[in-house]
């Protein structure tokens, strides 16, 4: 094979220019993206379909007459807008994500490449369940995991999310409740500390929220408890670990209170994964609690979702678990239950067309059966321990919400930034510069410009060090009076800091034609 | 353990730094009863890849995938093909692998991929203003009708005949908490009069379908403005969004609020969920919408960039006043409508919908001339109902047994007297003429 030898070798130069504005509005790798409305071209087409047939129509009228004004792309200009559009973003799979509560953990590609497989895939919800043995085997299969994980006795699986898990096990309460005559009960108290789907998912219920005090350790205030309770009092709806990132050490104290009260223990799941394997909710006291399986058992988050959010339900709420459900027969074969029993007079009913998250069961199953009941609990343990890790590192440049030991999130509160003129906000975004996702910060709402730093167990130990370096530089940046590191970040990502109050006075919500525009903006 | 990069010297290293023994110091404050002493029991331990893998094969295995077979299923979920590059696409580790848009400056992929998502959501249902999605169809009407009884202060909700049963149990659910009375009407092909009848003035809004869950079209705009007349509104649900390439949209209708299911664009059958919920509205409703909204605006240098807006509406901020709970939504799937959307444009849409279109017709021509067989839908797009001479979930059993997926019955999604030979049957562009001659075969056989 011959060599090329008359090529020139570069050689690095020092420079100090500033770096120039391009032509082209790249930067080097980082593509400019238009809109696929500005690309894009209304009659261009990247799919190629068979020649129609000119069969008579039967629309029966009701034929559109107009554009949708959707241009279309070829699939090499369509295949680039996207892959331009991705590397504008950030992602596990690119570096640590310690977004507090959103446990970002590894998606593993097994899971990608099961939950493709075509009887998963491709199998319509209303085939036959003759047809459909195999996806409902996964259901059953699932089941059985949430419910020995959790130590709990029925899991309605259809919920889609966390919210949507939330909903389920308050609307169980409340059937439970409407069926022992104690319709009355319509308060429910929520700490001060819960996310805010936990307030907005009472309401939706028909409940009244009553929000109960944190005491000084972050944790339920058992004296404002005991003083809210009485028998107008439905439940509770407590997060364990809770959103400081603690356990409730007083936690079967609250069930015993709350159950002695007449009401309902509901957790929020969405920290499982701290104690998954471990601890089993069942043992607490609980009586419904939503698992985010895009979070515990690492459903990817997808930029959003979709998610799914399985409730389990101890033995007073099981019978008011929604449809469907899968039972298995006498011959061993199994079956869906998709009607009501009592069509307009049932307590509680369907949440949702179809049977929930096939696409999120398999990957959980896949991941469940990965770990097994050994790798979740070493899972969780590790969670924990980075998280701690995390926390004594950085407690001397940085200050902990509360004192002592944490589950899996670290928790810092904004005293140590008081008098740099850097703000929690400011922080976050010269993390980004720093090539991290920025931790949760401003939640929970009990700690004063919180940051919630969320490792989870899929960081190695080099991986912490290197982060922990990071932090503690900016740290020492922040009340050095280097400021501008802060207020004018992010300096090195695709875009400047983005105007959100701008967005939101004017709201632009979809592409409107140039001329359109100008109008508007005119008027 | 291929998933947990920590060794136990790096454990053991990192207990010395915090400062503890060993990790069971680090859960204390688990009350002494609940602390387990080992693993759980009753659930197998870790295995490799090689393992997990036949696992799973072997379950999908003992289904029937719908593309070894002719298929005829639909109801509310529908087969087409799509495009290779969109499975590509969404599984690109920055696209599948990262959180909602919360840091829009590390995030303008999502955003931007969002707001073209919602422009052209709502360029094909014709309306001013769409949400970044919803879970589902089914959850977006629930959604749908809870926003207009906030919007309009009024308690009572009408629902067609003609919606999908699901829906109208999903919407009911939610509704009936919120403190809203509901007026289920009985199930029927076409009730536009019982419809408009049924509201009053306590009437906050009237829910239609089209096409309906029989298949039927209805041209809606008379009564979205006899509606209106009565100070309610007109929300439109629909379960195909490829529909909407030859079907007059429900924006052109003049529908106040429109939900429906986004799956058939983008996304596999996927045995009910993940789907996508499309959610759009008047502009003027904007501020009572549930969901999340991407937005334009610029950054520090005036370079134009997009962000999360509007979110005074959603529960993080306003927690027990939210519009709505819903945090995650159907990002991915979202992202798998908008490409595949992308790849079709206004020219590939309508080609694909004709295609469907066709498809149907051939299919009711072939099996609305099987004797006993009655075709109930007198227009259609690429579903239809037909009565047969007997019970059409024994039909349908009967046919799964020689191959055939011939269709959902109508007492699968709710048993209701009268309706049980009512079979419902779909056709796409994946349709071949083989398998509507398959169909009309095996129909004419077990009937
Ligand atoms: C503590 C907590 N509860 C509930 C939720 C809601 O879950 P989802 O987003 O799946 O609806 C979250 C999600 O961020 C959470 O962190």
């Amino acid at each position: 094979m011959a060599m090329n030898t008359i090529g020139r070798p570069t050689a690095a130069v020092a420079n100090d220019a500033a770096a120039p504005t391009t032509f082209s509005g790249a930067r080097g790798l980082l593509q400019p993206t238009s809109l696929i409305f500005e690309t894009g071209s209304i009659d261009r087409t990247g799919v190629d379909l068979p020649p129609v047939k000119g069969v008579k129509s039967r629309l029966g009228g009701v034929a559109r007459t107009t554009s949708t004004g959707n241009p279309g792309l070829s699939e090499p200009e369509a295949v680039r807008h996207y892959v331009r559009l991705s590397q504008r973003n950030y992602a596990i799979d690119l570096g640590m994500f310690p977004l507090g509560s959103c446990t970002m953990k590894h998606n593993a590609r097994l899971n990608e490449k099961m939950a493709r497989l075509p009887g998963f895939a491709d199998v319509h919800p209303l085939q036959p369940v003759s047809t459909v043995q195999g996806a409902l085997s996964v259901m059953d299969q699932l089941s059985h995991w949430l419910i020995t994980l959790t130590g709990m006795k029925a899991v309605a699986l259809s919920p889609k999310a966390g919210a949507h898990g939330e909903l389920c096990g308050m609307l169980a309460i409340r059937a439970a409740l409407d069926a022992q005559g104690q319709a009355h009960r319509r308060r429910v108290l929520v700490p001060e500390s819960a996310h805010g789907t936990n307030p907005a998912t009472a309401v939706q219920c028909g409940f009244i929220v009553d929000e109960i005090k944190a005491a000084p350790d972050g944790r339920v205030d058992l004296s404002d408890l005991k003083t809210k309770l009485g028998d107008d009092v439905a439940g509770i709806m407590l997060t364990n670990p809770n959103t400081c990132g603690l356990f409730e050490r007083d936690i079967r104290e609250i069930a015993d209170l709350i159950h002695a009260a007449g009401g309902y223990f509901y957790c929020d799941g969405a920290n499982f994964n701290a104690i998954a394997g471990r601890v089993r909710p069942g043992d607490l006291g609980v009586d419904a609690m939503h698992i985010n399986l895009h979070k515990t058992f690492s459903t990817p988050h997808g930029g959003g979702g979709p998610g799914s959010g399985p409730t389990v339900l101890s033995d007073a709420l099981g019978p008011f678990a929604p449809v469907p459900y899968v039972v298995t027969r006498t011959d061993g074969t199994l079956d869906l239950v998709e009607h009501e029993v009592d069509s307009d007079g049932e307590p509680f009913g369907r949440m949702v067309a179809f049977h929930g998250q096939m696409g999120m069961y398999t990957r959980a199953l896949t991941y469940m059966l990965s770990h097994g009941a050994d790798g979740i609990k070493q899972a969780s343990e590790d969670a924990v321990l980075n998280a701690n890790y995390v926390q004594a590192c950085l407690k001397e440049h940085m200050s902990p919400a509360f004192d002592g030991v944490c589950m899996h999130e670290a928790l810092f509160d904004d005293s140590w930034l008081e008098g740099t003129g850097v703000t929690t906000l400011d922080f976050a975004k010269a993390m980004i510069d720093e090539g991290y996702h920025p931790m949760t910060m401003y939640f929970p709402l009990v700690v004063h410009g919180a940051m919630l730093i969320e490792p989870t167990e899929s960081e190695s130990k080099a991986s912490l060090d290197a982060f922990v370096a990071s932090m503690a530089g900016l740290a020492k940046a922040a009340k050095s009076g280097d400021t501008a590191r802060f207020t004018g970040a992010p300096y090195h990502a695709p875009v400047k800091r983005l105007d959100e109050t701008r967005a939101a006075r004017k709201p632009v919500l979809k592409w409107s034609p140039p001329v359109e525009a100008n109008k508007i903006a005119a008027e | 353990m291929r998933y947990l990069p920590l060794t136990p010297s790096d454990r053991e290293q990192m207990l010395a730094k915090v400062g503890v023994a060993s990790i069971e110091d680090l859960f204390l404050d688990v009350p002494e009863i609940a602390r387990l002493d080992g693993p759980i029991h009753d659930l197998p331990f870790a295995q490799g890849e090689l393992a997990v893998e036949r696992h799973m094969q072997r379950l999908s295995n003992a289904s029937v995938a719908a593309g070894s077979v002719p298929f005829f299923c639909g109801a509310g979920a529908y087969r087409h093909a799509v495009p290779a590059s969109v499975d590509h696409l969404i599984q690109r580790s920055e696209f599948l692998t990262t959180y909602t848009p919360y840091q829009p400056e590390m995030a303008q992929g999502t955003v931007q991929t969002l707001f073209e998502f919602q422009s052209q959501v709502a360029g094909l249902l014709a309306c001013d203003v769409a949400n970044a999605s919803m879970y589902d169809g089914s959850t977006a009407c629930a959604e749908a009708v809870v926003m207009a009884a906030r919007v309009t202060k009024r308690t009572k909700v009408v629902f067609s005949g003609g919606l999908h049963p699901h829906y109208r149990r999903a919407a009911r659910t939610l509704a009936k908490h919120s403190g809203l009375e509901i007026a289920g009407l009985p199930m029927a092909i076409n009730d536009e009069a019982a419809v408009l009848a049924a509201v009053d003035q306590n009437t906050a809004c009237v829910v239609v379908q089209c096409p309906n869950v029989f298949g039927t079209l209805t041209d809606f705009t008379e009564l979205a403005k006899a509606v209106q007349a009565k100070g309610a509104l007109l929300i439109a649900v629909f379960t195909e969004a490829v529909a909407f390439g030859l079907v007059t949209p429900p924006g052109e209708m003049g529908a106040d609020i429109v939900a429906g299911e986004g799956q058939s664009i983008g996304n596999s059958l996927n045995f009910g969920g993940p789907y996508v919920g499309l959610f759009a509205t008047k502009d003027k409703y904007v501020r009572q919408m549930p969901g999340r909204l991407a937005g334009e605006t610029v950054d520090a240098d005036g370079t134009r960039g997009f962000v999360l807006t509007l979110s005074t509406r959603e529960q993080h901020i306003r927690r027990d006043k939210a519009t709505s709970n819903i945090c995650t939504n159907s990002g991915l799937c979202a992202l798998a409508f908008t490409i595949h959307m992308t790849l079709l444009g206004d020219k590939g849409l309508k080609h694909l919908a004709q295609l469907n279109h066709e498809a149907a017709c051939e299919t009711a021509d072939a099996v609305s001339s099987i004797a006993g067989v009655d075709l109930l839908s007198e227009s259609f797009f690429n579903e239809f109902a037909v009565r047969l001479p007997g019970d059409a979930a024994k039909a349908v059993e009967a046919m799964a047994a020689q191959g055939v997926l011939g269709g959902v019955p109508y007492s699968r999604l709710r048993q209701e007297p009268g309706f049980e030979n009512v079979l419902l049957i779909a056709a796409t562009e994946t349709t071949t003429a083989e398998d509507i001659a398959s169909l009309a075969d095996t129909l004419k056989k077990v009937i």
